[in-house]
This record gives structure tokens, sequence and C-alpha cells, in this order.
């Protein structure tokens, strides 16, 4: 807890009035901050930005400090700061799945989450998932069975997927169908994909 | 000598089998580079600022406020005074960071005069025929056959506006370095895509290189460089820097990409027996702001009498794009719907009635066999019923097919294989792999050719500095770059094969390559390794260039044009909530010589999934008091979802009477069926037609409520 701000009080700075001070329009992920961001409130007396705000970003297992502005998206943070642009930007609006990353191994809409917002969390973005030399078993399985076609929407499914089967390792059809509304692919891959996640699934999964 | 001919089928190693992309494992670990990832030293954010009125006139354009911000380092404005729809581009801001030009364009400050505007497109009326032409078609004696036919059915049908909504939005990023134009477009069509570009920002085509690797769909909406492309290279010149400037969804949904819509009164005169003899049809529908081109009804079958009236509407709305196979769903949809119900009324089976006429059709054949094993693949005999599913409850269950055509002939393409000294193979392209695989096919083709591995053959397609090929539109890829680098492995293994013939004491007519090995074809033990072979070439590597002259290739069976396929949807409708659920699809489909069994599979399972979506959930929906248009996001202009497709199966025509046509396109033709055969299959579940896509909850339940039908 010593990490995390206290949103309790309304006299001290709620989340809230954080984001509201911003005036970045963010949507609420429901993830907590960050001891970074927390210097840098007291060091600027209760207000960070507009301008730019040194944050530590642990992503795939390293620490990656940058600046960003507080209304930097996380997806903006990975694909335009650091060059991970495997995650893409689609609908920008939390709808079409495109950008998922996992946040604490749990997958998020990094179009949705502030970079500053994912400070002392762990991130796992699709590089952090295999190689084309060492794919998982999902990346594995979405070639075997031509889960892909254009291939953009194909990186967020995957990290989505890995999550799932860890998750489910003896997924159903049904359950994926029912676990995969998330994302959203326009090439019409979901034919095989769906025999990829079981497949995966079966394999072990992530 | 190696023959161009492709090889028989008990010599395939490759062609034909069941082979995975091979760039899938760079897609899958998101290590693919898209033109949207690229990422270039310096490099600006650009963002556009579009018209909010439907039409209107531009009196100024005060971009002072942006220009104060810092970070931000360019700005464009339009000249054009007019503007035609809301989505329109009008200015631009380049800035350090995508926030800041984000921010930029919402300080510059556009004034409008508005105009009167228009976006209805579903009612005839607002047809200017002052300013347009009906278009009029008549075959036949009409009027005589109606009089004659036993049995006369009339509908009304519709099939919206639809947006390609492309994952990857249209854009580039442009560079402007020591006078010459560096461009990574998302394109279909990388070896032609800047003849527009030059010209609008003064820089020559051979100063201009265009690279695209991977793009994130196309669909037929992206063969030119577009107004955005112009804006970006004027920003990448007047800033100095490399520019990049994607369109934000609600832009892309509303400027970049319109599927015409067609509405229609269609009259069918059939005899008793189901025999089709004439059909009348009055059609209306927009391309936009520009033309209108009629959809084709009657639709494959070619039915002796037959009058057509098309009045194009001109609205305010993004002008229209080619929409993976123009014109044919619309055409498909109204001519089936019409078709379904003519057989429904003549109390005839509906695979009956369908294989009753397609002695109509230009492949009789095809389009038996096909329909049959379609009926096989859903279990047809057991499932079918006539129109109105008898089952109590809410839940009512039907089948309705649809059967359909394309051309798919290959494109101009040309190819350079090289074989090194080392053995090592590369072959370069202009074209480009929109998913389908394409990249895949030319290494299956060049690697049978020269007997190696896939491995061994290095394909390089994406950049307009290598030889030119065609745009990837109208199914002609696969066809174009199959013939062009099978005629370039050949020429180049010929050169091999003079170079090494004496080496083996034999003629090079006497020679081929199999299996990493060049060989005496009648003496195959005298024969020496792929590697040894090309050692011989000392320092000079050989190269030859393939060029696909469509007319000799089809000569030559190496492809051929025109396709026929079939599809049965079973679908289940609950006519409480109005929902209608996908059971299963089947597709049969035809496309000549098959080269890779699992990337062609997956171009009919998609073109599936997509006819699912505008079937049930795609439409343009605009405000016509605003003009604007309602669901520019993919929260409200939805696409299918992985629990929307239900069973799909997919059955692939090859072998004998299939493959010796030589190599036809397949990415249109599977999408043009679907929404037909959905629709048919509702209005058998229902017994009532629901005429109009997409097959809402709204729709079915106000059909439901005019018929009494509802539960």
């Amino acid at each position: 807890m010593s990490d995390e701000i206290d949103t309790s009080k309304p006299a001290g700075l709620s989340r809230r009035g954080f984001l509201k001070g911003l005036g970045a329009g963010s949507v609420a992920t429901g993830l907590l901050s960050p001891a970074g961001l927390k210097e840098a409130l007291a060091r600027e007396g209760g207000v960070v930005g507009p301008g730019e705000v040194p944050v530590t970003l642990k992503i795939n297992g390293q620490n990656r400090k940058l600046s960003v502005e507080p209304r930097v998206t996380l997806l903006d943070a990975l694909r335009n700061r650091l060059d991970l642009t495997g995650c893409k930007k689609v609908c920008d609006r939390g709808t079409c799945g495109a950008c998922t990353v996992l946040v604490d191994r749990h997958p998020v809409y990094s179009c949705s989450m502030l970079a500053v917002e994912a400070e002392g969390h762990e991130i796992t973005s699709i590089e952090g998932l295999g190689t084309p030399e060492r794919m998982n078993e999902v990346q594995k399985a979405f070639v075997h069975h031509d889960a892909q076609q254009c291939g953009f929407c194909t990186p967020g499914f995957v990290v989505a997927c890995s999550a799932f089967v860890r998750k489910h390792p003896n997924a159903t059809l049904e359950q994926v169908r029912a676990g995969l509304g998330g994302n959203l692919c326009r090439c019409g891959t979901y034919a095989g994909m769906m025999l990829a996640v079981v497949d995966a699934a079966k394999k072990g999964g992530a | 000598m190696a023959k161009v001919d492709w090889p028989a089928a008990d010599k395939r190693t490759l062609i034909g089998k069941r082979i995975d992309r091979i760039d899938g494992p760079l897609k899958a670990t998101g290590a693919a580079k898209y033109s949207y990832d690229i990422n270039r030293p310096g490099m600006l954010w650009a963002r556009a600022v579009t018209s909010p009125y439907a039409h209107a006139e531009v009196t100024s354009i005060d971009t002072r406020a942006a220009e104060a911000l810092p970070g931000v380092k360019g700005v464009w404005r339009d000249t054009e005074k007019e503007v035609r729809y809301a989505g329109e581009i009008v200015a631009a801001v380049a800035a350090e960071t995508e926030e800041i030009a984000q921010e930029a364009a919402t300080r510059i400050r556009v004034q409008y005069k508005p105009l009167p505007h228009q976006v209805v497109d579903d009612d005839p009326k607002f047809f200017d025929a002052a300013k347009d032409k009906l278009n009029k078609r008549e075959e036949g004696n009409v009027d005589d056959a109606f009089a004659k036919a036993d049995k006369v059915v009339e509908g009304e049908y519709g099939i919206p506006v639809i947006a390609h909504c492309c994952l990857e939005s249209h854009g580039q990023v442009t560079e402007m370095r020591d006078g010459e134009l560096h461009v990574w477009p998302s394109t279909q069509n990388v070896s032609r895509y800047s003849d527009q570009l030059g010209g609008a920002v003064g820089v020559d085509q051979n100063k201009i290189h265009v690279e695209c690797q991977y793009m994130g769909g196309g669909f037929g909406s992206k063969f030119n460089s577009d107004k955005w492309g112009t804006i970006g290279a004027l920003l990448s010149k007047q800033t100095g820097r490399p520019v990049k400037l994607l369109l934000e969804r609600d832009i892309e949904l509303m400027t970049a990409g319109n599927r015409p819509s067609a509405y229609a009164r269609i009259k069918v005169g059939a005899q008793k027996d189901g025999t089709l003899t004439a059909v009348e049809a009055d059609i209306w529908g927009t391309g936009g702001n520009g033309g209108y081109n009629p959809p084709p009804v009657p639709y494959v079958f070619k039915v002796p009498n037959t009058r057509l009236t098309a009045k194009g509407i001109r609205t305010n709305r993004g002008g229209q794009r080619a929409w993976r196979a123009p014109s044919h769903p619309q055409g498909c949809f109204l001519t089936m719907s019409a078709l379904a119900d003519t057989a429904a009324a003549l109390k005839m089976d509906e695979l009956e009635f369908f294989l009753k006429n397609v002695s109509l059709t230009d492949r009789a054949e095809v389009y038996t066999e096909e329909l049959k094993i379609a009926a096989d693949l859903i279990d047809y005999k057991r499932k079918a019923h006539p129109r109105g599913d008898p089952t109590p409850g809410p839940v009512k269950r039907g089948l309705g097919m649809s059967i359909h055509t394309w051309g798919g002939m290959g494109h101009p393409s040309e190819c350079d294989v090289t074989i090194s000294p080392d053995g090592s193979v590369e072959a370069r392209l202009g074209s480009q792999d929109l998913g389908t695989g394409t990249r895949t096919v030319i290494d299956i083709v060049v690697a049978e050719t020269l007997g190696l591995p896939l491995h061994a053959v290095k394909v390089q397609i994406g950049k307009s500095d290598y030889p030119a090929s065609g745009g990837s539109g109208g199914s002609t890829t696969v066809g174009g770059v199959s013939a062009s680098s099978r005629l370039a492995a050949t020429a180049a293994l010929n050169a091999l094969f003079e170079t090494i013939a004496s080496k083996l004491d034999t003629a090079a007519d006497n020679l081929e390559a199999v299996r990493g090995e060049i060989r005496q074809s009648d003496k195959p033990e005298n024969k020496m390794s792929w590697k040894e072979a090309c050692a011989l070439l000392g320092v000079n590597a050989i190269t030859k260039r393939g060029s696909n002259n469509p007319g000799e290739s089809q000569k030559m069976h190496l492809m051929d044009g025109g396709v026929g396929g079939a599809q049965i949807a079973d679908v289940s409708v609950d006519i409480e909530t109005g929902i209608v659920t996908i059971n299963e699809m089947v597709a049969a489909q035809d496309c000549g010589l098959v080269i890779d069994l699992k990337t062609a599979e997956s171009q009919v399972y998609g073109a599936l999934i997509m006819g699912i979506t505008y079937a049930l959930f795609e439409e343009a929906v605009y405000d016509v008091k605003t003009g604007r248009m309602l669901n520019a996001d993919m929260e409200f202009y939805r696409l299918a979802g992985i629990k929307d497709v239900g069973n799909l199966k997919v059955h692939m025509m090859t072998g004998k009477g299939y493959d010796e046509r030589g190599v036809v396109g397949l990415g249109e033709p599977p999408v043009i069926s679907p929404g037909a055969a959905i629709a048919n299959a509702v209005a058998n579940a229902l017994g009532v037609r629901v005429p109009q896509l997409p097959l809402t909850p709204d729709r079915v339940i106000a059909v439901l409520q005019k018929g009494g039908n509802l539960a």
C-alpha cells in the first residue's frame, strides 16, 4: 500500500482529481499507480503536467525510463517512444483490442490506460511473448492454423489468447467464443483462430 | 530443359499442398513492420482537420493559434473552397509528438458557410434527372415474357453503403531526403502508388521510392496516394522532417472507403417448372458525391428477357471506393433474394430451383457440382423445409443459398529471379502481400520450379524499386505473380542448365532440377547437387526476368479467368428478439490451380466472415439533418466478433477440370454470396422476407409486425 496514492481522503489528491487536472479525458482502467508519479506529484506541489514527467515502465522484464506528458497513453508510449510497435492503434477507444498488452498478467487495452498509470506494474507486450525464432504455443498455433491474414489484429489477439489459455488450460470452442469477444478482426480469421486457441490450450498455452 | 507449364499433379512437391504462410511468425510475434509502425529519426506526427458540415464553403482557415503551440512544425491548408461531405480534410498540422499534433489540430479555426446537403440514398425521388442520366438496358421481349409467365413475383430489396474499415487506417510516413521522396504507405499498389503523387508535390517519378512490406487491410480502398499522401509529402517538404500521417478512425470511416448502396424493385417471371423467363429491375443507390455503377441484375443467371433501369443518387457522403468484388455483392443480393422469393412462390425447393436454372449460367457444370457439394456439407436433405419453419417456439431455423462468379485473370507482372554462385536464390517484384499469402505463393512457385525447399528462396516484394507488378485488385495478384515468377525462375534455371550441361556430359535440354539436385532426366544417376551446380557459375550470378503478359500466359494455361462458387447458410432467428444467429455456413469454390491450399482456404473462410459481417451488422448510418455519419467509430460501426460466425466449412474445387486451367484469383468471389445466402436463410426460417441488409433485430421485428408473424 505504501506505493499507492490514498484515494480515500477527499482533501488529498484523488486519482479522479489528478486525471481531471490533466484534462486528458482518460478512461479509468482500475489499476493504480506508482512511485515515480508520487514523487513527481510531491515535487510539483500536487500537479503534474502539462509538461513531461519522468516515468519508469517495466516492460518485458526490463525497466525503461522515459519522459512523457501525463496525457500520453500506454499505447502511444510503447509505439511512439519505445518503438514497440507490435501493439496496434486501430479504434483508439477501447473497442477492438488491437492494442492489448498484459499488465500484471491481465489483458488490458493499452489505448485506455495512461503511461503514467502503468508505472509500478509488470507490462508484457507482444514482443515479450516470443520471437519469430522462439514462438510461444499460441503463436505457433496461429501460424499452423493460419489464424491471420493481414495480421494487423494478430498481436492483440495473440496477447489476449495467451492470457486466455493460461486461465483456461482445457478451453472448449464454446469458451473460446465467449472469452475472446474483446478483440476484432476484419479479414475474417476467426475460423483458424478457434482451432489455434484450443490447440494451444492443449499444449500448455503460453 | 525446364518447361514453363505447371508440373503435373504427381510431380508437384509444394504446389497445391497445405503450406504455412512464410511471414506467419513475423506477424504472430509483432515483428512485422506495417507502414503505421515505421518510426523514422526526427519524425513528426501529423493530424488532419475535417469539415463538420456535409456541404459548405470554406471562407477562412486560421492556423495561427496552432502554430503558436510549442512543438508545432508545419501546417497545411486546403486551397479547395468547397467541402462536399462531413469528414473531408481541410487542413493538417505536423508536430513533435502525436499529442501536440492532436491539440494543435483543435486550435485550427476554420470558418464555413454552410450549403444545402443531401445524404439520403434509399429514396429514388432524390435522383436528379436534370443532372444525371438514367441508366437503361433491355434485352429480349420483356412485356411479352411477363404476359406469358406462369408466375410473376415482385419484391423490394436493399443493401446499404458500408465502409472498408481497414484495421490499419489509410496513410503513410513520408520523408524528403536529398531531393528524393521516400514513402511508406499502407497500400495495395506498391508499383503504381505514386502515379498521382509526383505531379501533386512536384517530384519526378524516378525520385519517388515507395515501400510497403506489411499492410493492415485494403479490400479495394488503397490503390492511390490520396489527399493525405499529398499532405504528408508537402508537410515533409515544408519541415524537412519525416512525417507520419495515418487517419484517425472516424476520418477513416467517413472518407476512406464506401461501398455503393443498391435498392431495387424487382419483378421475376417464371414457368411452372421453375424456368426463369423474365426479370425487370428498377435500381437506385449512391456512390457518394460521384457517379454510380449499377450492380449487375440479373446476376449470374442470363435470363433471356430483362429490363433494367438504374438511378445514381448523388449524396454529400464520402466517395465510393472499390470494395472486394465491386458491384457483385449488391447484384448478387438483389438477384438471389428475388429468385428465392420466386422459388417460394412456386412452392419449389430452393436447391431444386437453382439447379433447374444453372443452364442459364456460363458454367452450368461447375455450379451443379458446387451446389451439390455445398448441400452435402450442410446436410441439406435433412434440414431443408419449405418457407416458414413450422417448429413451435420462438427460434426458427432456415437454409438459404446463393451462387456467384468473378473473373480473376492475373495482372501484368514482372519478376527478377537471381541464382547466385553460392546457391542462394532471390525473387524480386514490386508486388504486395495484403494478407492473402502473396509472399508464400511466390516462394512456392520459385522453389517448386528450381526443385528447392521453401527456405532456400528469399522473396523480396513491397518496393517500387523492384520490377513493376500490378496492384492487388480484382483477384488479379495470384495469377499475375505466379506466372511472372514461374517464367523468371524457369528462365534462370535454363541459364544454369546451359552453364553446367557440359560438366554432366549432356545437353541442357536433358536436365531437370529435383529435390536439390540437377540431374539428367533419362539418367537420374548422372547428377550434381544444387550447390555444386551454382558454384560453377564462378563470379557471375544469373538474373532473369519473367514478364507476365496475361493473354500469352492464358494461352499457355499458366493462368486463367472466370470462376464460380456456391454457398449455403443455416441460420436461426429468434422471433421474440429479432436476433439472427449463424449456425453454419458452407462454401464450395473454384479457382483453377491452387498454389497454397492453406492460404486459399483462408481466403474463403475470411470472405464468409466478412460476408456474415455485412449481412448482419454493417451499415454507414447518416443523420439526414446534419449530414453526418452517426457511427464513425468501431463501437457502432460493428464488425463480427468470434462468437458471431458459427461453424464454417470450405470446399476448394481442385483436381481434374480445375487444375489444368492454371491459376485464377480468389480474393473476390467468395465474399459475393454470403449476404444473399444468409438473407434467403432468414426468409426460409421466418416465412417472410426481411428485405434489407443488414438483418438487424429492428428490421426483423418490423417485418414480423407487418406480416403478423410476431411471436
